[in-house]
């Protein structure tokens, strides 16, 4: 295989007061690739997401980034500057900021104290916005707070502002919650139209949406801080021990 | 088509930004021309004359209160200090300048003689030099607030945390200067300024002149501060009131963006202190009362906080109120009084002073659509 790693997690654990949230996983993932991350409540999935993005630090365990970046050395804006991009289970936009100014800041850019009292956005920024904006389909809202929009549009946009960092390595976590139908089945498109682009990690519940998005591409069950297994949508469907740790607890259907 | 709603969409922003620009202007011309004529020619008189250029330094002192709890979200409690220290610096260069018509009639300080000294000790010496105390003015609150920022953001200080730590600080300075072995006059503080470079301090057209410098302090950091509010940086300030994770997240280094507001708040409220001292004629340690730095925070909730104009009408408004009131028999009460208007602001005016347009066009709005349209209410009910 030709294909490199994005992200390797080996061998990670992380214990809060005792309790372990995450023991012994070892993750990883590809160029491109898709990935659906499913599992009961407190299987560690945030946790998960909190080390890559460096909130959390491990207690043993390696976490790189391409081939050899240390990720655990790094703090949570060195980490972004790298090129991974986390969207949070509850949308975390700047609600006071209009739809148009949250893409600003998220836009791809130096970062400093100074330079960012004197960046004017050119006309090219200008037309990327633009595009980004049609892209989530609220172009029609641009100088809407963003805390106005609906709770499906916040989601949107703060995918939006994920995908205005331009980041190799986006981590999106449940994007589906609150969301109808439709904008569930529209958001699983858009991933899976960026996926190639980008690497992209996804936790989800909903089972309906994980079978749309995980189309022919891996999915991870996470339980109790580890791998249970790893494989195709309707593998890990009949595996008997998901089943019984998870998709037996009638959380099938949402 | 799709239109944002006009009730809340930005094109009443932009109204509000003229308007605030129109005031803005007006008020500029009053303060730097028309007030200060008026009182060379004794229609206005130096007693209010005076006490405008101290409510105008209490305005940037809200300022610098403002720049760091409404437009960053943290509320620090230790811009009194900065303010003190800034007249102090400004003050021991006064202090110098009395030269020997002290009481003692004694080239150094009236206390450090009554405190035994003969000679002038060695950190004052440079203070005789203008140039050095207005450096100094700038360098000392500044090296503080990057030093003491520097820890506290790095340390990721938040919320209440931050508003204590600033007020211990404060109060453990308050404790220095309060002690005489600190030759900085003790509780008396410095006082019986005579002269300021070359004017003489209890000449009215000096003090015009500092209200005149004042005003244009104000202006120079209200502009500045708006031109400021309007960049990039202005959005990430924000955005770390609203939600300090997602700017975090997004690549920005949030300490690094709330050090530097936190240096530029301590140096406007130094500069606003040493403004005041020569206004005023006095500085001591209970400037630095933990009282001073709520004061200075009831005055941008009355006005408005997260605008610039708010924390200006609410300094000159309450301590206008202030003066109005401590005369006579509400005296007592001035401090219940206080009090009040916080928790009335607070409660029923969030928004404060700032916001009351917006409010009576809102109960406009409302009370004519009830009146008028009755006839169509009925039916968008039923459908």
């Amino acid at each position: 295989m030709d294909n490199k790693y994005m992200l390797t997690v080996e061998d990670v654990s992380k214990t809060y007061d005792g309790f372990k949230a995450i023991t012994n996983l070892t993750f990883y993932l590809f160029e491109g690739e898709l990935r659906t991350v499913i599992g009961p409540n407190g299987a560690g999935k945030s946790t998960f997401f909190d080390l890559i993005t460096g909130r959390a630090k491990p207690d043993k365990g390696k976490i790189e980034f391409g081939f050899n970046t240390d990720l655990t050395q790094l703090n949570e804006y060195e980490i972004n500057r790298l090129g991974i991009g986390r969207k949070f289970q509850t949308p975390s936009v700047f609600t006071e900021h209009t739809v148009w100014n949250n893409l600003v800041l998220s836009l791809r850019g130096k970062r400093g104290v100074f330079a960012s009292i004197f960046h004017r956005l050119n006309s090219t920024e200008r037309d990327q916005l633009d595009d980004l904006l049609k892209l989530v389909r609220l172009d029609g809202k641009r100088d809407w707070k963003a805390g106005q929009l609906a709770h499906g549009e916040k989601q949107w946009l703060e995918i939006g502002m994920l995908l205005a960092q331009d980041p190799k390595v986006l981590l999106v976590d449940e994007p589906a919650a609150g969301m109808t139908d439709e904008e569930t089945h529209r958001t699983g498109e858009l991933l899976l139209s960026l996926a190639g682009k980008h690497s992209i990690v996804v936790v989800e519940h909903d089972m309906t949406f994980v079978k749309q998005i995980s189309n022919n591409g891996q999915v991870t069950v996470l339980h109790q801080g580890s791998v249970l297994c790893e494989g195709k949508f309707d593998d890990v469907q009949s595996n008997p021990k998901v089943r019984e740790v998870y998709l037996g607890r009638g959380k099938t259907h949402k | 088509m799709t239109k944002p709603p006009s009730l809340s969409a930005p094109t009443g922003l932009s109204v509000r930004h003229r308007w605030e620009i129109g005031v803005g202007v007006a008020a500029a011309l009053f303060f730097l021309v028309v007030f200060p004529l008026l009182n060379a020619h004794g229609m206005v008189s130096n007693f209010t004359i005076n006490l405008w250029g101290k409510y105008l330094c209490y305005a940037l002192l809200a300022i610098s209160v403002d720049l760091l709890w409404g437009y960053t979200g943290l509320l620090s409690l230790g811009q009194a200090l900065f303010f003190s220290l800034g007249g102090y610096m400004g003050g021991m260069y006064l202090m110098r300048m009395i030269g020997e018509l002290g009481q003692y009639h004694k080239p150094i300080p009236d206390f450090l003689v009554f405190l035994g000294w003969t000679e002038l000790p060695r950190f004052w010496e440079p203070f005789t030099s203008f140039p050095f105390a207005l450096t100094m003015v700038f360098l000392l609150p500044g090296v503080l607030a990057l030093v003491f920022g520097f820890l506290a953001f790095r340390s990721r200080i938040k919320g209440v945390y931050f508003s204590i730590l600033t007020q211990a600080l404060t109060y453990g300075a308050s404790l220095m200067f309060f002690r005489n072995d600190m030759l900085m006059g003790g509780n008396n503080g410095f006082t019986d300024f005579k002269f300021v470079v070359g004017y003489d301090l209890r000449q009215a057209s000096t003090q015009r002149g500092l209200f005149i410098i004042t005003s244009a302090v104000l202006l120079l950091v209200y502009t500045s501060l708006r031109l400021l509010s309007h960049t990039k940086f202005g959005l990430v300030q924000r955005a770390i009131r609203d939600g300090e994770n997602r700017v975090l997240f997004s690549g920005y280094a949030t300490a690094h963006f709330k050090l530097f507001i936190f240096v530029v708040a301590a140096l406007i409220a130094s500069v606003a202190g040493a403004l005041y001292v020569p206004q005023v004629g006095i500085i001591n340690p209970s400037e630095m009362d933990p009282r001073k730095s709520l004061e200075a925070v009831v005055w941008c909730a009355v006005g408005g906080r997260g605008t610039l104009i708010g924390p200006i009408l609410g300094a000159i408004g309450v301590n206008a109120l202030q003066s109005w009131a401590t005369v006579g028999k509400t005296a007592e009460y001035w401090l219940v009084i206080l009090g009040s208007l916080f928790v009335f602001f607070v409660l029923c005016l969030p928004g404060g002073i700032v916001s009351l347009p917006a409010q009576i066009a809102g109960l406009w709005r409302k009370l004519t659509a009830k009146s008028e349209p009755s006839a169509s209410e009925p039916p968008a009910k039923s459908s």
